[in-house]
């Protein structure tokens, strides 16, 4: 038997977007040629040049160094915020199917409510709540309710998990609830909770571009989300197109390759996908 | 399961989540950290100026009452009073209600631009299914998925506007200034449906009627729209139904780009201002329009196909 994950063609191409943006969100800001917070008021606006491969946007600040930068923000918010939210959602999902009952249909119901309407309405009410939001309340404000996903395909994995027979054995010898959960139920549902991680990888960083772009998120210059909004307001500058396209084809490249991957992902874990293309 | 139950069962639950959300967005006001009076008037204000803002705001009664309170606002309409006043609109509703048309306007045209768009799309990338229509098709879907409105709205606007001088530029009114917002909040929900109506029609293509259409000699383009599209709709029109509150939220970063106004600018400008029953309102707005649409779909589809009713 071949072991390693072998995926298709897209799901490949999807992994490989991935990659390169996880090498540039860890080395970019080495890489950067310039501080992306240094304001230098002689140097505004400049076109592409040696010294500027990308120019420099309304403060003097290098548009590449805030590129790499900003890659490294996002990076950083979407990893804590996969990771906390993934790990709640598969335990929340996980703790429901198992114990069915009343527990299950309160936290379900929560599930409901938060599936009930646009996510990104709670993001921005949360990050409102505080005048200038830090790293930190913004992925508070990502986790609230990017936990739901997990927990809701989690719980209907368990729920068909706990009728198999290895279950019942478990359960015959006496095995703890805590044991049976984490030894025999988590690790089958492991599939399922990667391909929505790398779906969810590019969602969050929309989201964050979002919140950043409506000026609510945290008060850096150079996320993609800030440079976007700083793009939009000089768009009618002659010359400085590329400072809107470049942020936005970042954020357009990790989405798309997390889908990619996500769906690659899918097709490889899921058997009833494979072949439907 | 009966048509009754049904119907109680998908009202309750939208009553539910109605409830979930008034009580999310009560809450909301209370996690804000530190006293919200301060951060309304800032460190200097008076006593008296602080005591008349508590009481404005409700923030003098326990928790409960203020939650009542709340809830009254939202039974009798006005959603609640705004403290800082700053347009001499008392009420929240009445600073909503004004911007309310655009936004639904604006939904409603970005919808029309996703169906018109997404089913010729859809179906001939299923006629041709496999061929290099199909792939273009299928890629464009995607790159859409991924494109961040902030990108495509400036974009939009920078080739319209700016370059070609074809449309209309923000702030301006007039029937032709909707076209590009409406494009920019559409195209996601297109390449959603065309992808939809791709899928729904490969699988109507394949049904024993459809091959009986073509054996009965009909022409081609009959047996395509009078016989496989018409009932390839059903899924496509229900994603199109439930993606219209998508609508409402995306048009928060469009209204931003197109200086329009709307429930999305009201409630930035809301946020900067620090006013947080407008924040409330519109929060709550968007979300009850949206659990609304969702159940009316719902329900629509439970009537139009029994076996809904069943799950």
């Amino acid at each position: 038997m071949k072991t390693g994950i072998k995926l298709s063609l897209s799901g490949r191409i999807g992994a490989v977007m991935i990659g390169a943006f996880f090498f540039i969100g860890i080395f970019g800001p080495w890489l950067a040629p310039y501080d992306p917070t240094a304001v230098d008021l002689d140097a505004r606006f400049l076109q592409p040049s040696a010294d500027h491969w990308f120019g420099t946007d309304m403060n003097g600040v290098d548009t590449l160094s805030q590129l790499l930068w900003g890659a490294r923000s996002a990076l950083t918010i979407s990893m804590v915020v996969v990771a906390i939210t993934s790990v709640v959602g598969v335990a929340v999902g996980t703790i429901a199917g198992w114990f069915r009952g009343a527990v299950d249909e309160v936290l379900m119901r929560i599930v409901d409510v938060l599936m009930a309407f646009p996510g990104i309405l709670l993001n921005i009410a949360v990050v409102a709540t505080v005048a200038r939001p830090g790293l930190g309340v913004m992925i508070a404000a990502l986790c609230i309710n990017g936990w739901v996903g997990y927990a809701r395909v989690t719980r209907g994995e368990v729920l068909a998990l706990r009728e198999r027979e290895y279950v019942s054995a478990a359960v015959a010898i006496g095995a703890s609830h805590v044991r049976i959960m984490i030894r025999h139920l988590v690790p089958n549902i492991l599939g399922p909770a990667f391909v929505q991680m790398a779906f969810a990888f590019g969602s969050v960083i929309m989201i964050e571009a979002t919140l950043s772009f409506l000026g609510l998120g945290p008060q850096l210059g150079y996320t993609w989300g800030a440079m976007l909004d700083q793009g939009t307001t000089f768009l009618w500058r002659p010359g400085f197109t590329h400072y809107t396209l470049l942020p936005g084809l970042a954020v357009m490249w990790v989405v798309l390759g997390a889908n990619l991957l996500s769906d690659g992902l899918r097709d490889r874990f899921d058997p009833r996908h494979r072949g439907r293309q | 399961m009966s048509i009754g139950s049904f119907l109680l069962r998908r009202l309750g639950s939208g009553a539910l989540a109605i409830l979930g959300v008034s009580i999310l967005v009560f809450a909301f006001l209370h996690l804000v950290p530190g006293d919200p009076v301060d951060h309304l008037l800032g460190g200097e204000a008076t006593a008296d100026q602080r005591k008349k803002m508590e009481h404005c705001m409700g923030l003098d009664l326990p928790a409960h009452e203020q939650f009542i309170r709340f809830l009254g606002h939202v039974a009798d309409g006005s959603l609640g009073v705004q403290c800082p006043d700053p347009k001499g609109k008392p009420t929240v509703a009445s600073r909503i209600l004004e911007v309310f048309p655009y936004t639904i306007e604006l939904a409603f045209a970005g919808m029309l631009v996703a169906v018109l768009l997404a089913l010729p799309l859809g179906v001939i990338a299923a006629i041709r299914r496999g061929t290099w229509v199909d792939t273009m098709a299928t890629a464009t879907s995607l790159s859409v998925i991924g494109m961040p409105m902030m990108l495509l709205a400036p974009v939009l606007l920078l080739v319209f506007f700016i370059w070609l001088g074809w449309s209309p530029g923000p702030t301006e009114t007039g029937f032709g200034s909707i076209v590009l917002p409406a494009i920019a909040v559409g195209v996601h929900l297109m390449a959603m449906l065309a992808r939809m109506t791709r899928s729904s029609m490969i699988e109507v293509l394949n049904e024993d009627y459809v091959r009986t259409a073509r054996a009965k000699g009909l022409p081609e383009h009959r047996v395509l729209i009078g016989h496989a599209l018409r009932n390839a709709l059903l899924p496509v029109i229900t994603v199109a139904g439930l993606q219209f509150g998508s609508l409402l939220s995306g048009a928060i970063v469009i209204e931003k780009v197109f200086a329009r106004p709307g429930l999305g600018l009201t409630l930035l400008e809301a946020i900067s201002e620090r006013n947080y029953s407008v924040v409330q309102g519109t929060v709550l707005v968007i979300a009850v329009i949206y659990v609304v649409v969702n159940t009316l779909v719902d329900l629509a589809y439970g009537f139009a196909d029994p076996r809904i009713r069943r799950g």
